[in-house]
């Protein structure tokens, strides 16, 4: 993220209701679609996850929790304790309800309701982006699917549109709910929606994605899906990989092995 | 001609004073709002739409009103029509009013919303229905006023504002399609992923506003020395009877699809928990069989050429048709849609107190502005009788 871009957050917080942000929107958030990246950004033309789940579920057991509280420390996520108004980037769901056309009567034990991990898609084909009224969801060039806080309007249709449940709504002001602030990170304001962003600030500064580097058991793998030679399409092309809902046309770039 | 707002009977400012009061709690909750979020409302990650965008798309077809008078009018010289088509026209302007004011309590950052308009984005169908819905505003706005001032110089209304007529007829027709197509195009919510929502929304919409029209023409009779005259009310009627048997077949083929082919893709599970409740969650389960008995019962009244001539019976059928519309599009077309939800599992919504109230000073605001407008046509109309 730029510091232009942090600063201007900053700014947009302390001003209540945001009433004068319009301004300062057309001039940071107006060329948003283009990102500047460093020298040392990691280059891929479509990045892609290959979640092993077989390889957390023993850590996973005993209690790790490192990708969520890596993405939570890295991205100001609040932790909102009513149910129906929690914000998550990533998270787990029982099998049946993160695969629910993949799911049968007779499956086996070693599946039924384990839990798997979830997360935006970062889908090829976002609908997200297509139903966006504002832009303020889009698609970068290197395939991931980001979300500009300032101008989002918080129509909310985009968490119509995605089918795989990977949107949060601020339905209140999320910062007393944040834990310890990452200063490296926006906060969000009430009002806008917000979901996971592959660590789109990281990869421009060469880093992987926070929970594929803080996995102890490796069980994420992070890479270019348009690079023949990446660790992620070396195990695509190895094994058997299923992804959510490809049923849709969405195209997602998570793929998980079973 | 707008004076002729500001005097009225004791009834009149009676009615007004109420509707302000409602206005006024609607505001201060809104701004309750404002300050807290949408956390007020009983809205939740999982139906993350509710009461206001339900209103909203109701009212979008409410605003049919106006092209159902101005159709058969204008294309088919139903002279019959020519004394009540400002009334369709007014009441589209106070439809289309209260749909804009539900997606500006709707927004979490509504003093950002012209970013709508900053940033342009055709791929929307958003763009596309704000265009839709301002422009058969201006539209319904400019033919209506001078048509009306053109009544009371007594003079013909200018040629210009004829052309503006019948620019609306086929706008008329965009603004519910593309209302549909907010819904009809997103992947993974089976309800509304079917091909005939727009007709759907088109059929619902050419029954539910000329059944208002017809309510409010009864009232104005009673209440004016103006009457919308009794072949004006009768050929609305007939419009009502058909689009009612319409929106109520298409229901029905909802229901075969979902039903026959039992692919829970075509909104089966949907369809499930609206009529009979799933997974032991069923709150909408006795609206949508007031729904089914609303419609039976104005279908009954309806075809019926007896109970449809007799003016006790097709006010009580209106009512009906309106209600159980209301209850269809204005609450389980939108809600269902969300339920299940993309893991399979319910999540039910209902609204909070405030949220409701907020809704009502909505309501409250277009009965207002469509008290105000109807005031004017009538005491111009009551002049030049
Ligand atoms: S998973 Fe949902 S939010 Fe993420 S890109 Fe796909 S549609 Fe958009
Ligand atoms: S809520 Fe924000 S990001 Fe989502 S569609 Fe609306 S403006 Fe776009």
């Amino acid at each position: 993220m730029e510091t232009s871009r942090r600063n201007f957050l900053k700014a947009g917080g302390a001003c209540l209701l945001g009433l004068t942000i319009w301004p300062a929107v057309k001039g940071f958030a107006g060329n948003s679609t283009e990102y500047i990246t460093s020298s040392k950004a990691l280059t891929g033309e479509k990045w892609g996850l290959v979640i092993d789940m077989k390889k957390c579920w023993p850590k996973y057991q005993e209690g790790c929790r490192e990708c969520f509280l890596a993405c939570q420390r890295a991205h100001n996520i609040p932790d909102v304790t009513n149910k129906e108004e929690e914000i998550k980037w990533i998270w787990t769901e029982p099998y049946e309800n993160a695969f629910p056309e993949q799911e049968h009567e007779y499956i086996a034990a070693s599946i039924k309701g384990k839990p798997f991990i979830v997360l935006c898609n970062h889908c090829e084909n976002p609908p997200c982006v297509r139903v966006c009224p504002t832009k303020a969801t889009f698609k970068r060039r290197d395939g991931i699917v980001m979300m500009d806080y300032h101008r989002c309007i918080g129509c909310r249709y985009c968490m119509a549109a995605c089918p795989y449940g990977a949107r949060s709504f601020n339905f209140s002001d999320p910062r007393p709910f944040i834990k310890e602030v990452n200063p490296e990170f926006p906060t969000r304001e009430k009002g806008v929606v917000e979901k996971c962003n592959f660590c789109a600030e990281r990869i421009d500064t060469g880093l992987p994605p926070a929970c594929v580097e803080a996995c102890p058991a490796g069980a994420l793998v992070f890479g270019d899906l348009d690079d023949p030679n990446s660790e992620v399409r070396k195990i695509l092309a190895s094994r058997y990989t299923i992804q959510r809902k490809p049923e849709l046309g969405t195209h997602p770039c998570i793929y998980y092995l079973v | 001609m707008l004076v002729k707002a500001l005097t009225g009977s004791k009834k009149y400012w009676g009615w007004t004073i109420f509707l302000l009061v409602l206005i006024a709690t609607g505001f201060a909750c809104y701004l309750w709002q404002l300050q807290k979020g949408l956390t007020i409302t009983g809205m939740s990650r999982d139906v993350s739409w509710g009461l206001y965008i339900s209103q909203f798309t109701f009212l979008v077809g409410v605003a049919a009103s106006a092209v159902m008078v101005v159709l058969p009018y204008y294309l088919h010289n139903v002279k019959a029509f020519g004394r009540i088509t400002i009334l369709g026209e007014f009441l589209a302007i106070a439809a289309l009013i209260m749909c804009l004011l539900f997606v500006i309590v709707d927004v979490g950052k509504p003093m950002r919303i012209l970013n709508m308009i900053f940033y342009p984005t055709p791929n929307s169908m958003f763009f596309w229905d704000m265009i839709a819905l301002n422009g058969y505003l201006l539209l319904n706005i400019i033919a209506g006023w001078h048509a009306l001032e053109a009544e009371y110089k007594a003079v013909p209304p200018p040629a210009w504002t004829k052309i503006l007529v019948y620019i609306s007829i086929p706008w008329a027709v965009s603004i519910h399609t593309v209302t549909a197509f907010l819904y009809a195009g997103l992947p993974g919510r089976h309800y509304w992923l079917t091909a005939i929502m727009a007709a759907r929304f088109l059929a619902s919409a050419f029954a539910s506003g000329p059944a208002l029209l017809i309510i409010l023409s009864y009232i104005i009779k009673r209440v004016s020395k103006f009457d919308p005259g009794r072949e004006a009310i009768q050929k609305l009627a007939a419009i009502v009877t058909y689009a009612t048997i319409i929106s109520v077949f298409f229901v029905g083929l909802e229901f075969f699809t979902a039903f026959y082919s039992q692919v829970p893709a075509h909104g089966l599970d949907t369809l499930k928990y609206l009529f009979a409740g799933l997974d032991g969650h069923g709150k909408l389960v006795p609206w949508m069989w007031t729904f089914a008995i609303l419609a039976v019962l104005a279908l009954v009244l309806l075809i019926n050429p007896r109970t449809r001539t007799r003016d006790t019976y097709l006010q009580a059928a209106c009512v009906a048709v309106f209600v159980s519309m209301w209850i269809e599009k204005g609450i389980g077309l939108v809600i269902g849609g969300f339920i299940p939800n993309p893991f399979e599992r319910v999540t039910e919504y209902v609204p909070t107190l405030p949220e409701t109230l907020i809704a009502l000073g909505v309501w409250a605001t277009g009965f207002l502005i469509l008290t105000f407008l109807y005031k004017i046509a009538i005491a111009v109309k009551e002049e030049t009788v």
